[in-house]
Formats: C-alpha cells, structure tokens, sequence
C-alpha cells in the first residue's frame, strides 16, 4: 500500500463551540426565562427557603430520571418505576412495623428496587420480550401487592431517624434530596459520559445489532440498566417514604410519566441513541421551577399538568419549527 | 422525440436500450440492453452484482435510469414511480413476495386497484369472485377469503402470480421465484409459467440454477458487473457456453496477490453442524493463508461464519484456535479469542452509522484505550487516527459520522475497528459488495498485506475474480455443505461455478 499519509483532523469544531449550539443550551434559556417570570411573578419566589422547598418537587423524580435516561439511551423503557416506588414503600412500611431500624429499611427499599429491576431486566434480556410490554406488565404487577398488603390502610410509624433522608438537611438549606440529587447527576453524568459503559450505552441504542457484532455483551448492558432503574426507584422509594412518612398503596401514582417526560425534555431521544446527563438535570429544574411558580400563584394541579404537557410538547417541537422556517 | 428502435425491439413488448445507471462511486449499469417478447420466457442470467437487481427494479420503476431509454411496444416511455410501471402492465414477483401477512388472498390479490361499489367502498363481493376466477385460471387450489399468513411459500408464490395476473400484466417478472421451493412446488411453477406463456405474457426469468433455464427459457441474456455480455435462443447454446459469458475469459483486474509464506494452523473447524442452515462443515486455516468460500447466495456460508463469531449457535461441533478448543458462545467471546468479522451488511451489521468514526474504530479495542473503565479521548483518536491512516480512509475528520462516508470509506472503518484489537483470524464477508473500484483494490490490497503479515484470513465472496484472484485455497459450498476444496493453481472460474451449482453433479 502507498505511504501517502492523508491528514485527517480529529476535531472540526471544539466541543464548546458545539455545546453553545446544543439542545441544553436551548433548554437553560428556558429555565432562566422561567425562573426570571417567577422571580417578577410573585414576592414570594427569590427567598432561599422556598427555593429550597421547591427542590423537593423534582429530586425524587430526577433521580429516577437519570437512570431512565441511560435506559432510554439504550432503546430500552421502564414504565413500572412509579410502581417500584410504592413496592418498596410499603416493603419498608411492614418492615417499619416490625420495629426495623432506619439503616435496614433503607436496605430493605434499595434491595426490592434491585429485585424488581432484576425480573424487569430477566424478562427482556433473556426471555428477549420488548421492555415496554414487560414493564407496562410490571407496572400493574407491582403496584397490585402494594394494593393486596395494604388496601384501604396505610404504613405509619416510621422510627424517628428514618425521617433524615426526606425532610432532613445537610449544610443550611440544602436538603438531603438535594446533596443526594447533585451526586448522583454526577455520578451517572461520569457514568455515561466518561466511562466505555456509557459508550456501549450509546452503541447499543444506536444500532444494537452492529453493537453485538462489533463484541459488544449487548444483553449484559440491557440488564444491568434495569437493574440500576430499579435501584434508583428503590432510592426514589426511601426519600419519598421519608418525605410523607407514610406508605399508601397509590404513593408516587403517575410518577413514571413525569421521570420520561423529565428525560425527553431533557433532550433524550425517545427512540434511543442520543441524549445526555447535563439536559436532564437542566429539565429536572425547569420542570421543577415551573411547577414551583406556578403553586406560588395558586394556580390548580389540573392547570399545572396542563403547562407542564404544553412546554414539553413546545420545546420538543421549536427546534423542528426552527428548521421548516428557516428553509 | 423520435424513437429509434432497434431491430428487435420492433415486436418487444418492454425493452431497455443503452441503460445506464449510476450509484454514488459506482456504475451499477453501464449501457445495458434487454428485450422481452410476448408469449416468450426470457432468463436473465449473470453472477451476483453482475447487475440483474437494478435492472428489475428500473423495469418496475423503482429506480430511474441516468440514461438510455425504455421502450414499451418500442415507443420510449418513462416510470416515474413504480405505479407508472404497473400501469404499464409490468409487475414482478420477489424472491421474497412482497405481500401482506395480515390480509386475506383476496385482498392481496386487488391491493390498490380493489373493485369499487358504491359510495367508493371496497366491493368485497366482486373482489372474492374475481380472485376466484384469477386462482381457478391458474389452478391455485387456494380459497380467496383465507388470510395470508396461513399459506405456504409455495402459495404465496401463487398469490403473487394471481395477483400479477389481476392488474393485466403483460411483462412479468420473477426474481429467483424457485429459490425457496420444494422439488415438487417448482414443477408447479413450470407449469404456471407454461401457462403464463401460452397466454402471451412476455416473461423475466431471473435464475441461478441451470437445468431451470434450460426447462424453461427461450430466450436468454447475460449480464457481467453491470455490462450486457450477449443474448441469444436458449436452444442455440450449452450450458458450458452460458457459463463462459457469466465469467468472463479474462480475469481483467488486477489482484495485488502475494504468494506468502502459509504458517501453522490457526483456525480449525470441526463437524460444525445447524439444525437448518448447514450441516457437516470442517476446514483448517492456517497463518498467513487467505481461504476463499465461494457459493451461490443460500448455500449457507454467511451461516457458518456467524456461527462461529458465536451471532447462532450450532448444534454440533468444535473450534480450534491455535490449538485450542474454544467454546464462542457470542461475538463478544470471538473477538476476546481473536476472531474478528466483517459482515456483509454494513449498514445495519459491521458500523454504528450514527456514531463517529473514532468510536466505531475504538468501540472493540476500548479496554485498550482506558484506564479502569474510564475512557480516554486522546488515546482514542491516536488508535483510530493510526489505523484509519493505515487504510488510507477519506474523511472529513475523525468525528464525522460514518454514516456519511461511502461505502467503501464506512468498509475500511470497520476493518480498522477489527485491525485495531490485533486478532489472529479474520472473516471478511463479501468485503467489497458494492463499494467502488478505487476502495475495492484497497480493500485487496490491505488483504494480501494482512495475510503476508501472517494473518489468517477467510473470504466470503460470491465474485468469482475476486475468489480466484485472492485466495491461496478456495472451499465452495453449496446448500450448507462443503462440495469441494480447490488450491490456488487448480481453479478455473468455470469449476467454481459448476461446483456451486452443481453442474455435472449425478444427484
């Protein structure tokens, strides 16, 4: 073969130049715009407290989503996340009744989001069913023991310690949630971003057969990112448990819309193959900022639905009215 | 526009003159001419990629031409789509029907152009009774109102036919319409095509298999790589003469092979058995040997290959790599004991074409290129950048998409992504299958190079001056099993294709 060495440059345009022209960034003018209305809107919004409790309306759900994210990624879903909350809730709950300390109940939750991931994980990796029919499955599966065990009752009677991890706070107004929130958008940002299993992440949802071919254990990826939604369900479980500090059959009813509407806003690509971390921590907080203006003018829940369907639909579809106009 | 008709084009019913047709890089057509006569069956005969696909899918307007014309009744028309064709009463059926599972054969049959009643609805009525009528005239034993998905292939192939015959065709066409039928089935389709004939319906007859067309054609026309090499009456030539125009005299291009020193035993397959796909397969291949697998599309060889990247599972035998027996239950097993794959299809098998170049290339070889699981950019792009350079790959920068290089660009892509994580044996299927002429002699000549380095290389190709060129040995196969094993100086393009064919075979 002739030694003519063609150049080829790694890069044409610096990362940055590219970030500047990115969905996130998109979605960060969002959240300021959002977040300077609300600041206007009302006196009460720009006091470090009520930030503080504004957080809690998307920590629970973001921490899910970042683990939902990677699973999306991969063109994979889990639909029964809500329902892993409220089983391993009302796992804890009973365990709670049998004088268990806060330590073991926060095993006892961690492990049943495992568990549940785990069979999530078996049926699509093994028995090769498509994810969005098991966990559909799942969902009702899941939530029907919280509903056997429970009925009409409820679990009380959380220890006193066990209460840290929802309502406690680590330095001034920064809950536990919210330290819990920033690690782990880290962790799975390094996770995703830095690592070859983010890589393969990306390869298998791009093209999960050439992933295979090129020696990638596409399955063995597939499992372990149920089985780290099902954890952070589990983790989800504990702080929400904590929060309310009580266990009801319907707790975080519905929560499994929000966790993918988080990660589609965010920028994930719901057919697979692209997305990121830093989009949906942005989309976490514009959700969050949203609904937390919109409680300050009493508007109704109804109403913030509403809203919140409105501005997923509207920032999914901008970038798509951008182009046909511009041509 | 006046028309110049040929001499025979004058009674053709359909006929191509001077087509040319041109893909990115390639020409898949270059000046081809072809005429169909009514109540005449026409074979249409050439070696895979001699061009017979773009020739149907021009005749049924799939594709456009880039240049010469299309007669009908010899006056030059254009198929803007493929319902221009149809309207023209050409319609083809597919080695593969293309057909609805879901709906009934009546519905199949009518599908576009169903009888209307009134208020536009679908007259299901007339559409059940004109089926009927369609099906007893082809003496189909087959009720109009069952679904689809309840027939056999060889039914299927009925429907097709019934339904050809429903737009009143008068040009079919049958793409290899034998290739998944049982002895008896294809008498059947004998008699259908006799029938077809006798009712003056000018017929295409796209066939690999020899003692078919003779059975059946009249007329034939041979295609190589994407020139028209002759026509003719059937009754006027032998087969041997049929053979001689597919090949060629002349091996015209020129293969950088090396006579390199052939080493010690690299792969060894034994009794390498499939429930359904191949059965019996053995063979030694040795370091610094390029070994050629040669056969008609079918016989199973892609099959053995992904068998033994661990993609199926055998049900029977043994692999040895350098003298051990390894157990590959998956690709991921395969590359870690150093055999590598280049599949046939790239686009959705060999390159994540949404992904960049350097994380195609470095997507085996990352545990080479981090630390503790955690990826390192610059080694990346210095692994990518050094074998992307040994290739020779065009491209505008390592992140550019390979989904937007040609195809021969997004080939070496993935034979730098399995170069990269250093292998002893490498299977390349149908390495050069539509890539253009300059990216074909890279890929050969980084072959031979590879091999002289000592590489084990195995070959699946259906080009037969490729495999001659190429190979130090030659394995030609035919339905799943091994007929023959050739040495370089014993090959002629004749031998392979009577072997995979099974020319001269008593059966």
């Amino acid at each position: 073969m002739s030694t003519t060495e063609r150049y080829i440059p790694d890069r044409l345009q610096s990362p940055w130049a590219r970030r500047l022209r990115s969905w996130e960034t998109l979605l960060l003018a969002v959240a300021v715009a959002i977040f300077t209305f609300n600041a206007f809107a009302s006196p009460y919004f720009l006091n470090a407290w009520n930030l503080s409790d504004a957080t809690f309306n998307f920590t629970e759900k973001a921490m899910i989503a970042f683990a939902m994210a990677l699973l999306i990624i991969a063109g994979e879903i889990d639909l029964s996340v809500a329902s892993i909350v409220a089983l391993a809730s009302t796992a804890m709950g009973a365990a709670a009744q049998l004088g268990a300390s806060p330590t073991s109940l926060v095993l006892i939750g961690l492990v049943v989001g495992l568990l549940c991931g785990a069979f999530n994980g078996v049926l699509v990796t093994v028995m090769g069913l498509p994810s969005i029919v098991v966990t559909i499955g799942t969902m009702s599966l899941f939530r029907g023991i919280s509903y056997i065990v429970l009925g009409d009752t409820a679990y009380g009677g959380y220890p006193a310690g066990f209460s840290f991890f929802g309502q406690g706070y680590v330095w001034w107004v920064f809950s536990f949630e919210f330290v819990l929130f920033c690690v782990l958008a880290l962790g799975f940002g390094v996770l995703l971003h830095l690592t070859n299993f983010g890589r393969a992440v990306y390869a298998v949802g791009n093209n999960a057969t050439a992933a295979l071919f090129s020696g990638i254990r596409v399955n063995r990826v597939k499992f372990i990112l149920f089985l780290l939604t099902g954890l952070m369900a589990g983790i989800a479980s504990v702080c929400l448990t904590s929060r309310l500090g009580s266990t009801r059959p319907s707790i975080g009813f519905g929560m499994e819309l929000e966790v993918v509407t988080m990660v589609v806003l965010g920028g994930v690509n719901i057919l697979g193959g692209s997305g990121n971390i830093p989009g949906v921590v942005i989309a976490a907080f514009v959700m969050g900022l949203v609904t937390f203006g919109l409680g300050l003018l009493n508007v109704p829940g109804i109403v913030m639905s509403i809203v919140i369907g409105g501005l997923l639909i509207g920032v999914i579809a901008l970038p798509r009215l951008c182009s046909m106009w511009r041509r | 526009m006046q028309p110049q008709p040929s001499a025979a084009a004058v009674t053709a019913v359909l006929s191509l003159d001077g087509v040319i047709k041109d893909f990115p890089g390639v020409r898949a057509l270059s000046s081809v001419s072809l005429s169909l006569y009514p109540g005449q069956v026409t074979a249409l005969v050439g070696e895979n990629g001699a061009g017979k696909s773009t020739v149907v899918k021009i005749l049924t307007g799939i594709y456009q031409p880039d240049g010469g014309a299309i007669l009908v009744d010899g006056a030059p028309v254009q198929f803007a789509n493929a319902q221009a064709a149809a309207a023209h009463g050409i319609t083809a059926i597919h080695q593969e029907t293309v057909l609805f599972d879901e709906l009934t054969v009546a519905e199949n049959i009518f599908l576009g152009h169903a009888p209307k009643g009134r208020f536009g609805l679908i007259d299901t009525a007339a559409m059940i009774a004109k089926s009927r009528a369609i099906l007893t005239e082809i003496e189909a034993p087959i009720d109009p109102t069952t679904r689809l998905r309840d027939l056999s292939i060889a039914s299927k192939h009925l429907v097709a036919i019934a339904r050809a015959l429903s737009i009143d065709a008068r040009v079919v066409i049958m793409d290899e319409p034998t290739a998944a039928l049982s002895h008896k089935e294809i008498n059947e389709l004998y008699d259908l095509v006799d029938k077809l004939k006798a009712q003056g319906k000018a017929i295409l007859f796209i066939s690999h298999k020899f003692d078919e067309i003779f059975r059946i054609a009249d007329r034939f026309a041979v295609f190589r790589d994407g020139q028209f090499v002759g026509d003719g009456h059937i009754a006027d030539v032998t087969q041997d003469d049929l053979v001689q125009m597919m090949v060629g005299r002349s091996v015209d291009q020129i293969f950088p092979k090396r006579i390199s020193a052939i080493g010690k035993e690299a792969l060894k397959v034994v009794g390498y058995d499939h429930p359904t796909e191949f059965a019996d397969i053995s063979f030694t291949l040795h370091k610094g040997e390029i070994l050629g697998f040669y056969g008609l599309i079918g016989a199973g060889r892609s099959e053995v290959m992904q068998a033994l990247y661990g993609i199926t599972k055998p049900s029977k035998g043994a692999v040895r790599i350098d003298g051990d027996v390894r157990i590959i239950r998956s690709p991921a097993d395969a590359v870690a004991h150093g055999i590598v794959y280049v599949p046939e299809d790239r686009g959705k098998q060999g390159a994540i074409t949404a992904l960049p170049i350097f994380q195609n290339v470095t997507l085996p070889s990352l545990h080479r290129t981090s630390r503790h699981g955690f990826l390192r950019l610059a080694e990346e792009f210095a692994l990518a950048r050094e074998y992307t350079a040994r290739l020779n790959l065009r491209a505008a920068s390592l992140e550019t998409a390979v989904g937007n290089l040609s195809g021969g660009n997004q080939q070496k892509v993935v034979i730098a992504k399995w170069l990269a994580t250093q292998p002893k044996v490498i299977i390349l299927d149908e390495p050069t299958k539509g890539i253009d002429i300059g990216s074909k002699a890279a890929v050969h000549e980084f072959m031979a190079e590879l091999a002289a380095q000592g590489l084990a290389v195995i070959m699946v190709s259906s080009e037969i001056p490729e495999v001659l060129g190429m190979s130090d040995r030659v394995i030609v196969m035919r339905e799943g099993r091994i007929v023959d094993e050739l040495k370089r100086d014993e090959m002629t393009p004749e031998m392979l294709v009577r072997r995979a064919a099974g020319i001269g075979d008593t059966e």
